[in-house]
């Protein structure tokens, strides 16, 4: 039973960006690794706000366009909601109404993930339209990857689209 | 051997399993955590995936109302 569940493994691939999304991801994430889970987190284009080392509006990135779109994009406390954004004012009254019923807040979740050890990689080619390099990005994130990688890694296990 | 405690009572899903991995995890073999938590998913699953994870559960107990107490070693 012990071999089982060591074998088990769940891959998740954060493409949205969008704050409840993420919410999603690094729930189901930080849950699987805490019954012993390995879990490998892949983020690829509007995911990659999630990690970067700038949490708010910043001038990331190499190229005029490229820091123009970083700034637009934002880190993780800047993050828009799916649905009812209002111009970034729900996220922060989301985050406020979990703190408040005590639900792990996004950034919570997110060192909590890291407390666990899971596997956090940055999409290359993502990275490369948007001249982000693995420094712009927390050092936990583990490597930077591609398709290739990604199927090596998620190999033999659950794979999600979020 | 040391012992220490989690109150878990007041969380919700996945923190309540969250927290207990990342506490068991800072134990050295032998140390033992105790924790809180109610009836419900905290109660049906901490145990057995802690278990499933190769910790030892020593008792489970009822300490009124919702809330049961667990020990478990490392």
């Amino acid at each position: 039973m012990k071999e089982l569940i060591k074998n088990k493994k769940l891959s998740i691939i954060s493409f949205s960006g969008d704050f409840d999304k993420l919410v999603a991801a690094f729930t189901l994430a930080t849950g699987s690794a805490a019954v012993g889970y390995d879990v490998n987190i892949f983020f690829t284009f509007w995911g990659l706000n999630a990690i970067k080392k700038k949490k708010g509006r910043a001038f990331t990135g190499k190229g005029f366009l490229a820091r123009f779109f970083g700034f637009l994009m934002g880190g993780i406390n800047n993050v828009p909601l799916s649905k009812l954004n209002f111009l970034g004012a729900s996220p922060k009254l989301m985050t406020h109404m979990m703190r408040k019923r005590n639900v792990a807040t996004l950034n919570e979740l997110v060192e909590a993930a890291i407390l666990l050890n899971i596997n956090l990689y940055a999409c290359e080619m993502s990275m490369h339209i948007l001249g982000l390099t693995k420094d712009d990005f927390i050092p936990e994130v583990k490597e930077v990857i591609g398709v290739a990688n990604f199927l090596n890694y998620s190999e033999g296990g659950d794979r999600m689209f979020i | 051997m040391i012992t220490k405690y989690l109150d878990i009572t007041r969380e919700h899903c996945p923190m309540t399993f969250v927290k207990t991995k990342i506490e068991l995890s800072r134990l050295q073999k032998g140390d033992r955590l105790e924790v809180l938590l109610t009836e419900g998913e905290p109660l049906e699953n901490v145990p057995v995936s802690s278990e499933e994870q190769g910790y030892k559960v020593i008792s489970i107990e009822k300490i009124g109302g919702n809330i049961h107490k667990i020990v478990i070693e490392k």
